[in-house]
C-alpha cells in the first residue's frame, strides 16, 4: 500500500485504550493501514506514543480585536504544539463574536493560516450582554459550534431559559461561565485561610456552586417541566464551563443521574495549583474560577476519573506581560496554558498519580468531541488522520520565553514535563513538526 | 550603636514573614535609642549621610509619609517624595514604570505605601532594593505594628503572656494583620473582635470572636481600629449606629477590661464611632504616644536596612 506518511514504531492509544505498536499508514487524511507500507515521508516514532489530536472545548485566542494578546495566527500556532488539532475559540473579542459575519471570517483565516482548525463559540446573547438572543440558526449555518457569554456571567435566569430552548433547536451547546456575581463579589482569589492570611478579596467556591445549583433548575425547567418544548437533544444541552469546585461536581454529578443532559470541562490549572500558589502574591495565579484548595483539586482529579467531568477545556487565556504584572487587585484574570496542558496532565496525572492514560486521552479528544456533536478520531484503518506524536520519555523544562503564544509567561514555568507533543497532524498534513522550534 | 550584635536582617519590611522574635527585638532596642535622640535638644545624627530614601505613596496619607520622611530626616538620609492622589495605573502607567523610573535617580530603599496587597513584594522582585511596607491594601502595615509593639512594652513591659483585644473592621484590616503576626512573635496572645461581616473567616495569630464582652474579658490592652463609612456601602453593616450600638469602644464596656487596660488606635480616628471621643483624651490612651513613638521606629527600621544590614 502507498501512502503519504508512514509513521513506524509508534505505540497507539486512544480514548478506548491501548493498542500495541504499530507502523501507521497515512494518505488522503485517512489512516490507510495500521500494518505499515510504502510512504514519501516516514517518521520514525520508536518510544513515542501516537494519539488522536487533542480536541480544545475553550480558548480564547483573542482576535478579533485583542491581537496584541494573540491571535489566530499565534493561537493556533501554540495549540498545535500543545497536541492540539482543534480549538473552540471563545466569543469575548472586540467586537464580540455575535454575528454569522465574523464566525465566517475567522473560520476562513483559521483555514488560511493552516494549523488547528477552528470552530468558533459565539456569543449567546447580542454583544454578550445578556439581553437579547443572538442569532443561533445563523450563527450555527456559519460554523459556530456553541453559543456561551463565556468573560460574563448569565444574570438574567429567564434569558438563559430561553437561550437553553432557542440554541437546543439549532442544535446548539449553551456553555456558562457559572459564578453568582453577588456571592463573588470583588474576589481575586479563592475565599479561604490563604486570602484571609493575605489580606486580598476573596471569591468563594459557593459563587460557583449556587449558580450551578440554580442553572441545573433552569435546565430542569427546559427539559422537564412547564419550559419544556419537545426538546430531545440525545447529548449536552448545558455545559458548565471550568468547573473548579467539590461542591459544583457534587451538584453535576447528582444532575447527570437524574439524566439532565449536562456536562462539564476542567482545565489544567484546577488539576496542579492551589489558591497557597497565591502566597507568592504574583498576579500569575490570578485565574477565574480562582485557584481552589486541595480538597477541591482531590475532587476534581475523581471527577474526570469517573467521568462526572466530560473533558479538559484549557481556558487558554493570554494577556500581556505589562497587563500581568499589575498588581493582584489590577492584573487581569487569565492562564495561557494550550501549550503545556498535556505535558501537564500526562506527568502530573498519569506519571505522578497514575491515572489511566486512555482516560485522560479520552478527555482531551473523544469527550470534547461528543459534546459538540463531532465524531470520535480513533486510531483504526480508514480513520481520519488528525493525531498527535506525543514523547513520554522526553523530559524537559517549561520554557515560556519558547511559546509560540504572545503570552510568555507561566505559572508551571520552570517544572518538569514529560509527554511533550513531537508531531501534529490534521487530516493527514503535518501541522506541527517539533524541529522547527527547537 | 554596636553592630556586632546584630543579626543579618532581611533586606526588606515587607511583612514578617522573613523576620524573626530576635530581629524584632533587636530593632525595638535601636529604637529606643532612636527615642533618645529625639529626645535631645538637636533631634538629628548621621547615621544615613549619603543615603537617599524615597517615599512612594500610591494611596495618599500625609500622617504616615510625614512620619518617614521625618524619621528619614532625623538620621541624615536625603529624603525624595511620590506622591499620587489616583493610582497611576489608572494614568496608563504601572507601578513598576513608576518605581523602575524612580529607581534610576540612585535611591537607596523606598517606602512604598500602595491599595493592593502584594505590590511591596512585586517592588522587591523588580528592584532588588530595600522595601519598607508603609501599608499595602488589607494586608499589611508592619511599621504600624512595630510602634504598637514598642508602645505596648513601654506601657506594659514585657508582652509576654499578655492579651490583646482589636475591635472593629478586622476583615479589611492590614494593622490588625500586621499585630496578628507580630504580637504573637513577642508572646502576647491577640484576640480580634468584630461584627461577623467585618471579620474574616481564619486570622492565624488570632482568635476571632463577634462577642465584645468576651473579647475584652482581662484583654491587658485595646487596640480600636478605624471604621471606614464606605463599609455601610458594600452591604456590610446595617448602619453607623448599629455598629456603635454593638462595638464602640466606650467608658462602660472599657470595664470588662484589665483594670486600667490602655487603649491604642492606628489613626485617623472617627470620634464617637468606633470610640467614645472622651476615651480618647483620657489617660488610658495611648493615642498620641503612638504617633511620637512610630518616629523612633522608623528611624530604626531605615537604620537597620540601610546600614544595620552589614552586621
Ligand atoms: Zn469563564
Amino acid at each position: 500500500m502507498k501512502g503519504e506518511i508512514l509513521i513506524k514504531n509508534a505505540k497507539l492509544v486512544d480514548g478506548r485504550g491501548e493498542h500495541g505498536q504499530a507502523d501507521v499508514l497515512i494518505g488522503e487524511g485517512r489512516i490507510l493501514s495500521l500494518s505499515g507500507g510504502e510512504a514519501s515521508t516516514v517518521l520514525d516514532a520508536t518510544g513515542k506514543v501516537l494519539s488522536p489530536g487533542f480536541f480544545d472545548p475553550h480558548a480564547h485566542l483573542r482576535e478579533p480585536g485583542q491581537e496584541v494578546k494573540e491571535d489566530l495566527q499565534s493561537g493556533l500556532a501554540a495549540a498545535v504544539r500543545g497536541g492540539y488539532t482543534d480549538v473552540v475559540s471563545m466569543p469575548n473579542t472586540t467586537p464580540v463574536v455575535d454575528s454569522a459575519e465574523i464566525v465566517r471570517a475567522l473560520k476562513e483565516k483559521a483555514a488560511r493560516l493552516g494549523r488547528a482548525r477552528l470552530h468558533p463559540a459565539a456569543a449567546l446573547t447580542q454583544g454578550q450582554e445578556g439581553k437579547v438572543l443572538s442569532e443561533a440558526r445563523l450563527l450555527r449555518e456559519a460554523g459556530a459550534v456553541m453559543l456561551t457569554d463565556d468573560g460574563r456571567t448569565n444574570e438574567d435566569a429567564g434569558v438563559l431559559a430561553q437561550g437553553l430552548q432557542y440554541a437546543a433547536s439549532w442544535g446548539l451547546l449553551v456553555s456558562v461561565h457559572a459564578e453568582d456575581a453577588g456571592l463573588r463579589r470583588g474576589g481575586v482569589m479563592n475565599e479561604g485561610a490563604v486570602s484571609f492570611r493575605l489580606g486580598l478579596p476573596g471569591n468563594t467556591g459557593y459563587a460557583e456552586a449556587a449558580r450551578i445549583a440554580r442553572d441545573l433548575e433552569i435546565l430542569r425547567y427546559v427539559m422537564e417541566g412547564p419550559g419544556a418544548r419537545g426538546l430531545q437533544p440525545g447529548r449536552s444541552l448545558l455545559h458548565i464551563q471550568h468547573l473548579s469546585t467539590r461542591r459544583g461536581l457534587e451538584l453535576l454529578r447528582q444532575a447527570k443521574q437524574a439524566g439532565l443532559p449536562v456536562s462539564t470541562e476542567v482545565g489544567p490549572h484546577h488539576l496542579t495549583l492551589t489558591d497557597e500558589h497565591l502566597e507568592s502574591l504574583n498576579p500569575i495565579y490570578k485565574v477565574a474560577p480562582p485557584l481552589r484548595t486541595q480538597a477541591d483539586v482531590e475532587a476534581l482529579m475523581e471527577g474526570l476519573l469517573d467521568g462526572s467531568i466530560d473533558c479538559i477545556g484549557t481556558d487558554h487565556a493570554p494577556h500581556t506581560q505589562d497587563e500581568k504584572e499589575l498588581d493582584m487587585l489590577r492584573a487581569p484574570f487569565g492562564i495561557p496554558n494550550i501549550e503545556v496542558c498535556w505535558p501537564l496532565l500526562y506527568t502530573e496525572l498519569v506519571g505522578k498519580r497514575g491515572f489511566p492514560l486512555p482516560t485522560l486521552i479520552e478527555r482531551f479528544t473523544d469527550g470534547p468531541r461528543r459534546l459538540l456533536g463531532f465524531s470520535p478520531v480513533h486510531l483504526i484503518e480508514g480513520g481520519e488522520a488528525s493525531l498527535v506524536l506525543w514523547s513520554p520519555g522526553e523530559e524537559r523544562p517549561v520554557e515560556p520565553h519558547t511559546f509560540a503564544s504572545k503570552a510568555k509567561y507561566s505559572p508551571w514555568a520552570g517544572w518538569v514535563l514529560r509527554g511533550w507533543p513531537s508531531v501534529t497532524l490534521v487530516e493527514g498534513c503535518i501541522v506541527y513538526l517539533q524541529q522547527e522550534n527547537r | 550603636m554596636s553592630q556586632s550584635a546584630t543579626p543579618a536582617f532581611p533586606k526588606h519590611l515587607l511583612d514578617f514573614r522573613d523576620w524573626n522574635r530576635t530581629q524584632v527585638e533587636s530593632l525595638l532596642e535601636t529604637a529606643q535609642m532612636m527615642q533618645e535622640v529625639l529626645s535631645r535638644p538637636v533631634k538629628k545624627v548621621p547615621a544615613l549621610t549619603g543615603f537617599t530614601v524615597a517615599t512612594v505613596f500610591f494611596e495618599p496619607s500625609t500622617r504616615t509619609r510625614l512620619s518617614f520622611e521625618l524619621a528619614a530626616r532625623r538620621i541624615s538620609a536625603d529624603v525624595v517624595s511620590f506622591a499620587s492622589a489616583t493610582s497611576s495605573t489608572t494614568k496608563g502607567e504601572t507601578y513598576k514604570d513608576t518605581l523602575r523610573t524612580l529607581d534610576q535617580m540612585g535611591i537607596d530603599a523606598y517606602i512604598l505605601r500602595v491599595d493592593a496587597a502584594g505590590v511591596c513584594h512585586q517592588a522587591y522582585a523588580w528592584l532588588q532594593k530595600p522595601i519598607i511596607n508603609a501599608g499595602d491594601g488589607w494586608r499589611a502595615h508592619p511599621t504600624q505594628a512595630l510602634l504598637d509593639a514598642f508602645t505596648l512594652r513601654e506601657k506594659l513591659g514585657s508582652l509576654e503572656g499578655k492579651k490583646v483585644a482589636i475591635v472593629g473592621d478586622i476583615l479589611h484590616s492590614r494593622v490588625a494583620r500586621s499585630n496578628a503576626e507580630l504580637l504573637p512573635m513577642l508572646g502576647a496572645s491577640v484576640v480580634a473582635c468584630g461584627p461577623a461581616t467585618l471579620l474574616p473567616g481564619s486570622l492565624p495569630g488570632a482568635s476571632l470572636t463577634t462577642d465584645l464582652r468576651a473579647a475584652l474579658a482581662e484583654a491587658d490592652a485595646v487596640m480600636v481600629l478605624r471604621l471606614q463609612k464606605e463599609r455601610m456601602d458594600k452591604g456590610l453593616l446595617p448602619s453607623l449606629p448599629e455598629y456603635v450600638a454593638g462595638y464602640q469602644i466606650t467608658e462602660e464596656r472599657l470595664q470588662w477590661a484589665a483594670p486600667r487596660a490602655p487603649l491604642l488606635h492606628p489613626g485617623p480616628m472617627n470620634r464617637d464611632v468606633e470610640l467614645e471621643g472622651t476615651l480618647a483624651d483620657s489617660p488610658r490612651s495611648l493615642v498620641e504616644r503612638q504617633v511620637a513613638n512610630g518616629q523612633a521606629v522608623r528611624m530604626a527600621v531605615l537604620y537597620h536596612l540601610l546600614v544595620g544590614k552589614k552586621g
